[in-house]
């Protein structure tokens, strides 16, 4: 479907994407997580065929993005970071220009304007000035014409920057629609977007790939060991209780965090295995503690972004 | 091709209609013009007053070379002043705004987008000047001047318009900012206006070289109403030669960005 192969692009001296590899499959939403300039623009930008790269190949449906590069944009649509439209043109102008620009058939350029401003929910605003329609809007109108000529591939960069909550669920919800039938890329650094709209995520740091997996994957994998808090009834010494537990196997360490007369709260670092809660609940039934609460604490993939691209270089 | 190049075309023509710009432009342009209209005209009368009194009959003036010749001339210079404001923004906005990146994303051959634009302002341009038709028509009723001239004339400064909008072009191309691609449009076009008055000042080969190099030189056979293969050429290679840097310029910031 789309394979990326040591794409590298330098800017002068300055490398901003190096040696990046991938590939999508049909049908997917992918995910490009970064911190701001980490080379996801740039990568869409050698991909939508914006400008060619340093070196390394990438092909889309097939086609070279540099050998077949008009066969490559017939077939995408491309919503750029800042939404670039022409704002003295109404919404209906706008796609029409661009369906011509994207060589749609002239019979059926009324049709297409009329499926995309419906997919997109532009039905209210199709007559109105581009300039005058508030910064959801404009990105709606963004994303019409990238569906335009009813892409097989869609590129969108940040396609929620800016927006208010209300108007960022909104996106979310079309871009989910228009994921169904289509593949989409989509770059973000925002990491619950990623984890709720993505079926796998790149995330990529300083133009080098770090990590690529579905989101609960990357959670799984960085789990090299799980955090369990645990509140108990107390019971004389809650140094008693922090050895009872420390003595199972798998358990890394202990900490007791809180102990006042009626509770004690521990914190528990484990190796990650899933039985863990129950052999520690077992043993503390066992030894007649009054288990209160007990709970694995899970990684958010924010700790996972933060663990990935803050790692001291080898 | 023909229909993405129509698209482009029709869209910067709107931006001009559907914004001021158009408007002021040719409003200012024919004041301007209307004004060195009425003065030649004025002044060719008191010279031909001037002539009947002192009833030399070998004095030849005629309204070709009393009033349109010196009308092409100003309005050449107008437009060597006005059309560098109609260019400056023809890339360089889209630049600035982001459109433009779009604009290659789409599958559209720099050729088209170049073309599109660039006739836009040739419209324009177009517009302009057969707007200042109505001077000679105002000289057609009161009198019979020769009409070929006239035409040949306009002719001249629709050619010498294109080459300073191809330059335009070109430097609208190179830049995001408005202003620094207007400058030097005017400034590039001014030195291919000029470079001919350095011709007497050198030796023969370079004198011809210069002289023949001046979009000035080559207009004045237009204005006499002689169209010379030599000259139409000239104009078309100035503006392919500009138009084709233009292409240079969007293909290499495409590996440049």
């Amino acid at each position: 479907m789309i394979k990326v192969e040591n794409l590298t692009k330098y800017y002068g001296y300055n490398k901003a994407v190096s040696n990046l590899s991938f590939e999508v499959e049909k049908g997917e939403i992918l995910g490009f997580l970064g911190p701001n300039g980490a080379g996801k623009t740039t990568t869409m930008k050698m991909l939508t065929c914006f400008m060619p790269p340093s070196s390394g190949r990438a092909s889309i449906f097939g086609f070279d993005i540099q050998k077949d590069s008009m066969e490559v944009r017939r077939r995408i649509g491309y919503l750029p970071e800042k939404t670039p439209l022409y704002h003295d043109l109404k919404v209906k102008e706008y796609l029409e220009l661009v369906a011509r620009l994207k060589g749609v058939a002239n019979t059926s350029i009324r049709s297409s304007i009329e499926r995309s401003v419906e997919s997109c929910g532009l039905e209210q605003v199709a007559g109105k000035i581009i300039g005058t329609l508030s910064k959801g809007y404009q990105q709606r109108v963004g994303i019409a014409q990238a569906v335009i000529n009813d892409p097989e591939l869609l590129i969108l960069d940040e396609p929620t920057l800016g927006l208010d909550p209300r108007q960022i669920i909104d996106i979310r919800h079309l871009i989910n629609n228009l994921g169904r039938e289509r593949t989409v890329i989509l770059s973000s650094h925002i990491l619950p977007e990623v984890s709720q709209v993505c079926h796998r995520v790149i995330i990529i740091n300083k133009g080098i790939l770090v990590a690529v997996d579905s989101p609960e994957n990357l959670r799984e994998r960085l789990k090299k060991s799980s955090i369990i808090r645990v509140k108990v009834r107390a019971s004389g010494d809650p140094g008693r209780i922090s050895e009872i537990i420390s003595s199972l196997e798998g358990v890394l360490m202990t900490k007791i965090q809180h102990a006042d007369e009626e509770t004690v709260s521990l914190i528990v670092e484990s190796v990650p295995v899933k039985e863990m809660r129950d052999t520690i609940a077992s043993v503390l039934v066992k030894n007649n503690i009054g288990l209160l609460e007990i709970y694995g604490e899970e990684l958010s993939l924010e700790d996972i972004f933060i663990k990935l691209v803050t790692k001291e270089p080898a | 091709m023909i229909s993405k190049f129509r698209a482009i075309y029709l869209r910067e023509l709107k931006y001009y209609f559907h914004s001021i710009t158009a408007y002021v432009t040719i409003c200012i342009f024919m004041i301007i013009c209307g004004y060195f209209f009425f003065s030649i005209f004025r002044y060719y009368n008191f010279i031909s007053l001037e002539i009947i009194q002192s009833s030399d009959l070998s004095a030849n003036i005629n309204l070709i070379d009393g009033v349109m010749r010196p009308m092409f001339s100003n309005i050449s210079i107008i437009i060597l002043l006005i059309l560098p404001m109609i260019t400056m923004r023809l890339i360089s906005e889209e630049k600035k705004q982001g459109t433009f990146e779009l604009l290659l994303t789409f599958p559209v051959s720099d050729t088209a987008i170049i073309a599109g634009k660039f006739f836009a302002s040739l419209t324009i341009l177009a517009i302009m000047l057969s707007l200042t038709l109505i001077f000679p028509i105002m000289l057609m009723i009161f009198s019979d001047p020769e009409m070929l001239p006239v035409l040949s004339g306009y002719l001249g400064l629709l050619l010498m318009g294109a080459s300073f909008l191809s330059i335009g072009t070109f430097f609208s191309s190179l830049t995001s900012n408005q202003l620094v691609a207007g400058v030097s449009t005017f400034g590039v076009s001014l030195f291919f206006l000029v470079i001919g008055w350095a011709a007497p000042l050198t030796g023969s080969t370079i004198s011809t070289i210069l002289a023949e190099s001046s979009i000035l030189v080559h207009f004045e056979s237009f204005s006499k109403g002689i169209i010379d293969l030599k000259d139409i050429s000239y104009y078309l290679l100035l503006s392919l030669f500009f138009l084709f840097l233009t292409l240079k310029s969007l293909e290499s910031s495409r590996w440049r960005a």
